[in-house]
């Protein structure tokens, strides 16, 4: 059995086979993750990201290894139930217990009614703690969603596919939020996304998922904002962040699967904020043409 | 005046034969409604067979098996004194079976109901099988719970010619209130029959009435929501 290097956390190496939509996948992945690392996972549909997620809350059996802080989860003679595992997972269509108030879903987890308090006002929710799930918008059963996985003060917090289910005011909104609750619980977390502004903001590093395997392991700059290589002389995107430096301005548009980053004007950037849905376009002989690496 | 004793008896075989039914009826619908197993059809056919089969036939198997000269009701004879025919007790196993796929059809239905995901949330908050089931799956299919119940029991009260085959007429003791209608239009007392008949009629229906509304009420509280 391989040894976790000094400093890493989670060790996970593991391998299954799954029956697609369109033709078998076989999942084979080995990767290691610090402690307090912030993960995303990216991938197209059915590239197995999130029976990834499922493998390692122990939702679904799979051959290899899952070490976490010294501790097997998964090895060939162990298999540790999700029971066991100190995980919180949050679903993507929520999943909360609909015969049960707010503040029962968490205490459904632990007795800890102070600590349940608590999260709900972190995510300012408190008010909403006598309410059943039917009568929350997606963005607060999300919150609570939230507050209930980390009901168990988890090592490793899954996510999958978080936001997309909400507009984008709710999604900045609730970004913000994890990242709170990921730096004042001290979590790991490991998130799958579709969405590149989402992982550009949030993670540490990113994986990018193909066919069942990692295809690129990095930092989210790496790998998204590729500023001189595209291909088009237009294309419509979405501001993510805007920069304004005492001389230029630039705005991080997300395009595709890419982020570009873009220099606008004093006069641009008056009539432009974050989250709008822009062109983008440049004229020929504007272009930077760089020798690649 | 009246002889409410077959009501009584009719009453309290239904509530012992719902309570029996309730408590095999959870575990075995709950393993039916998860089960991948390939004797699952096989399993469900025999659940479903007393809904089609004459209530004579199912009687007179019945009759044969429970009988003091057969294996499991000599059994019963031999070591527990007990008659298992023409008597309250082979009522109630007989009607246990009878009723048998009343309370199993809507529970499997409310399990296969159930979203999986909760139960795998559930598993992640860190909770067993055991408080799963009590605490998220039961309280989120109530209205199969609730109509498993009620149609069981009401089915019990309504049943006559499996209780006629097993448990005769013997009053007080194995003549309900369906055996005794027709053992009154056999002696042509129509004014009894008839008040029977008339009670019978008016419990079935606010037993029906009372599921159906129940569960209009709940569509429509879901249908408020979104």
């Amino acid at each position: 059995m391989k040894k976790t290097k000094e400093g890493y956390m989670i060790f996970i190496d593991v391998n299954k086979k799954l029956c697609g939509t369109k033709e078998e996948l076989n999942l084979d992945v080995c990767f290691e993750i610090k402690k307090g690392e912030f993960i995303s996972i990216f991938g197209k549909s059915g590239s197995g990201k999130t029976t990834l997620l499922r493998i390692i809350a122990g939702l679904e059996k799979a051959k290899g290894i899952i070490k976490v802080d010294n501790q097997i989860w998964l090895d060939n003679k162990k298999f540790l139930p999700p029971q066991k595992r100190e995980i919180g997972f949050v679903f993507q269509d929520y999943a909360l217990f609909p015969n049960m108030k707010v503040l029962d879903n968490l205490l459904y987890v632990k007795n800890d009614k102070d600590f349940a308090m608590k999260l709900l006002k972190m995510a300012e929710i408190e008010n909403l703690k006598d309410r059943y799930p039917y009568a929350l918008s997606g963005g607060q059963k999300q919150r609570v969603a939230l507050c209930r996985a980390l009901m168990r003060k988890p090592k490793i917090l899954l996510l999958d596919e978080p936001f997309s289910a909400l507009d984008s005011e709710m999604r900045e909104k609730l970004q913000n939020e994890i990242i709170m609750f990921h730096k004042e619980f001290n979590l790991t977390t490991i998130m799958v996304s579709h969405s590149p502004s989402e992982i550009y903001k949030l993670s540490d590093r990113m994986i990018v998922f193909k066919n069942g395997k990692i295809e690129k392991f990095d930092k989210p700059s790496n790998i998204l904002i590729n500023s001189s290589s595209s291909e088009k002389f237009s294309m419509y995107g979405e501001i993510v962040d805007i920069k304004k430096n005492d001389i230029i301005n630039v705005a991080i548009i997300s395009i595709g699967n890419k982020l570009i980053e873009s220099v606008i004007s004093e006069k641009e950037i008056k009539n432009l904020k974050i989250g709008d849905k822009v062109m983008v376009s440049t004229k020929a002989f504007f272009l930077n043409v760089k020798e690649e690496n | 005046m009246i002889n409410f004793t077959p009501f009584i008896l009719s009453f309290k075989l239904s509530f012992i034969v719902t309570l029996i039914l309730l408590f095999i009826g959870i575990p075995f619908a709950y393993f039916l409604a998860n089960t991948k197993s390939k004797i699952k059809p096989f399993l469900e056919t025999i659940v479903s067979l007393p809904i089609v089969l004459p209530p004579s036939v199912l009687g007179f198997y019945l009759l044969i098996t429970l009988s003091p000269n057969s294996l499991i009701g000599g059994f019963f004879y031999k070591y527990f004194n007990m008659k298992l025919v023409f008597s309250f007790e082979g009522l109630v196993i007989a009607s246990v079976i009878y009723s048998f796929p009343f309370m199993i059809q809507p529970l499997q239905a409310g399990f296969e109901s159930i979203d999986k995901k909760l139960i795998e949330a559930s598993y992640l908050c860190g909770k067993g099988k055991f408080i799963t089931l009590f605490k998220v799956i039961l309280p989120n299919m109530k209205n199969s719970l609730l109509t498993a119940i009620i149609i069981t029991f009401a089915h019990t009260v309504g049943e006559f010619g499996v209780v006629l085959m097993v448990g005769g007429s013997i009053p007080g003791k194995t003549e309900v209130a369906s055996v005794a209608i027709y053992d009154y239009v056999e002696i042509m007392d129509y004014k009894s029959a008839h008040i029977y008949s008339a009670i019978m009629l008016l419990l079935s229906f606010i037993v029906l009435f009372i599921v159906y509304f129940i569960n209009e009420k709940n569509k429509r509280r879901l249908h408020d929501i979104y």
